[in-house]
């Protein structure tokens, strides 16, 4: 039999009923229409996340100065205060695969200028810095080394801190007190966005990291050390390199634990898309419940439909059809219904992702994969549950069919 | 004459829970191509049963059966529905038609289930033709329910014929028409007989049985009688007399 008359005779029956194959079609468009928007915010909030961790550089490698215990008594992160300067440089010379390092000292402080105050963030780091984190200047010039040696009184500034004291104002070469030293602005970065954690990025101002050691904090450790790795594939070494080398400088004895922590970008973007992701699972395999709602609603109805045309089942027996034939018919009805219901759901399911993202500012990502993957979906939702009763349509016996009342 | 239908000590036993019918028991019976046949008997008279088997709907418990030199007492299922495509055509009481479906449409529905593929034109052609066989070319496109009782068989028969079966078999063919109806139908299934059609019909009339050539009665699932019809009706007479008859009765009022 062929195929396309078969096909013909299926969307013809399904036209008979049009109420009924439009409420059935409607179970498979609820569930489509939900997967592919469910998925599509998940995929929205892990791309969201992914472009956050892309923000942080290519190939960075983080070491944080870890926590330190005595005697059971365990202090934060950061609180061993054992790393410092001399661990950076030592990284930077003693470590293959590693292209460039920049300390990091963190403080918080209450900045001055142009008479109005702001509590911000203070970084302190190496020139470097920014080329690490692929954080290009808007306006301006980063600080050199030259800078950092001469502990200089130089900064760059985040977007924010322009809007909070500098409102209409160019800021370059003008002058910001932190803790009642001037530091003289050279720069100002592009906007960030918000981090992996949703701080504000731009709040921000980097100086020296010499500066903020020896005139801000009068500190004498760091709190951390950010490395970048020549390549992806490098990274897995230099961590074990620093490993080492850390161990060995920090004087730490085998079978103690390490007094700082490192951390691959892969690693932190597992751990921040984990989150999304689960997310992802959850919303999706909650949609597919629907789905399978709607495949049963199919079932229903091309049970009803058999035993309705049983009588023509018969008939189309006696004339010669063969039991495949039958089956083939019933099955194409199924997933005619299935499939239509499919495209209209995919349909819906953009449109209802596209409008949630208008509405309530939801990122969503909608991909080709998944719309592919729902209407393979859909039309094996289809097959399923239209085979049993297309099976039961195929053997039924002709006498009994056309004695049927 | 080739034989088309020879049935050999055909059984046909149902098990219905712990009882066992017995609807036919024995029936040797040789059918010969271009007969007109009519098989009657009350009803339990295995007649029925009778039909299926020779319709290869149903398989003999015991016995053997060939169709067209055939032997289709042991086909399964998709043989057995192919053997029906090929070599019979169906009427039946009841017209079968499938609904919504314009009367083109329904002749051509064997055509579609036909294993040697035929172009979609072909088919059409061959559907047209047996419309026209029948007389109701002009109704191609109408649906069984736009149409007659009696119109509704004929489309039926032509859906029997499209395929140029060996055999006709119809199942009490004017079970549901009036008098005048039946006539004409029976004029239909003469005509094509005089083409060389075979026909085998189950009917419990026996005015009906009479447009026949031969009458084969059953009871209790055995065959009693099997003679050639010696007054035979025809459709053509018969309805001249009904003309007359009504003539009658108008010019009496």
């Amino acid at each position: 039999m062929r195929i396309m008359a078969t096909l013909r005779m299926a969307l013809r029956a399904l036209r008979r009923n049009k109420l009924r194959s439009t409420l059935t079609a409607l179970g498979i468009i609820i569930g489509v229409g939900a997967v592919i928007a469910m998925v599509g915010i998940g995929n929205g909030a892990k791309s969201q996340v992914e472009a956050q961790i892309a923000s942080l550089g290519q190939n960075v490698i983080l070491v944080f100065a870890g926590n330190w215990s005595s005697s059971g008594a365990r202090s934060g992160w950061g609180g061993a205060g054992t790393m410092t300067v001399d661990d950076a440089e030592a990284i930077a010379r003693e470590v293959p695969g590693v292209i460039a390092v920049s300390p990091e000292i963190r403080d918080r402080q209450q900045i001055l200028a142009n008479g109005l105050n702001w509590n911000t963030q203070i970084l302190g780091e190496g020139p470097e810095y920014l080329d690490i984190r692929e954080w290009p200047l808007e306006d301006g010039a980063m600080f050199t080394e030259q800078d950092v040696r001469g502990t200089a009184k130089v900064c760059v500034i985040g977007k924010t801190i322009i809007t909070q004291l500098f409102p209409n104002e160019d800021p370059i070469g003008k002058i910001v007190i932190i803790r009642n030293i001037p530091f003289k602005i050279l720069g100002v970065l592009t906007p960030k966005g918000l981090s992996v954690m949703n701080t504000d990025q731009d709040d921000v101002i980097i100086i020296p990291y010499t500066s903020e050691m020896k005139r801000v904090t009068k500190r004498t450790n760091i709190n951390s050390i950010i490395v970048q790795s020549s390549s992806p594939k490098t990274s897995d070494a230099v961590q074990r390199d620093m490993t080492d080398l850390l161990r060995q400088r920090h004087r730490i004895v085998p079978g103690h634990d390490d007094d700082f922590t490192i951390r691959g970008q892969q690693e932190i973007a597992d751990a921040a898309t984990a989150t999304t992701r689960i997310m992802t699972v959850l919303l999706g395999s909650i949609a597919s419940v629907s789905l399978i709602v709607g495949g049963i609603g199919i079932m229903n109805i091309m049970l009803v439909s058999v035993t309705e045309r049983t009588r023509e089942i018969g008939i189309r027996m006696a004339v010669g059809a063969h039991g495949r034939d039958i089956l083939l018919q019933f099955l194409i009805e199924a997933i005619t219904l299935s499939s239509l219901g499919g495209v209209i759901g995919i349909t819906m399911g953009v449109g209802s992702a596209k409008l949630l993202s208008a509405m309530a500012g939801w990122p969503t990502l909608i991909s080709i994969s998944s719309v592919v993957l729902a209407f393979f979906f859909s039309a094996a939702v289809g097959v399923f549950f239209g085979f049993y009763p297309a099976r039961k349509a195929s053997r039924l016996d002709p006498i009994d069919a056309l004695r049927y009342e | 004459m080739a034989t088309v239908i020879k049935l050999e000590n055909v059984h046909k036993t149902y098990h219905t829970g712990e009882v066992e019918v017995l609807a036919v028991r024995g029936v040797t019976l040789e059918i010969a191509k271009g007969e007109f046949v009519a098989i009657m008997g009350a009803s339990g008279s295995g007649k029925s049963t009778m039909m299926n088997i020779i319709g290869c709907l149903d398989r003999p418990t015991e016995g053997r059966y060939f169709l067209d030199d055939i032997d289709v007492s042991h086909l399964d299922r998709d043989e057995l529905a192919a053997i029906r495509n090929k070599k019979l055509g169906f009427v039946f009481q009841g017209f079968n038609l499938l609904s919504r479906t314009s009367a083109l449409e329904n002749v051509e529905l064997p055509l579609l289930y036909t294993h040697d593929h035929v172009t979609a034109a072909v088919q059409r052609e061959r559907a047209v033709h047996a419309l026209q066989i029948v007389g109701l070319a002009d109704r191609a496109d109408h649906h069984p329910n736009q149409l007659s009782g009696g119109q509704q068989q004929r489309v039926a028969i032509a859906r029997a014929l499209v395929n140029s079966p060996a055999v006709l078999l119809a199942d009490e063919p004017t079970g549901n028409l009036d008098t005048r109806t039946s006539v004409e139908v029976m004029g239909v299934f003469q005509k094509l007989n005089d083409e060389g059609i075979t026909i085998v019909m189950v009917t419990h009339e026996l005015d009906i049985a009479s447009f026949t050539k031969r009458n084969i009665i059953m009871r209790d699932g055995v065959v009693v009688n099997d003679t050639q019809v010696e007054r035979r009706s025809f459709a053509e007479t018969e309805l001249r007399n009904l003309q007359q008859a009504q003539q009658a009765v108008k010019l009496s009022t």
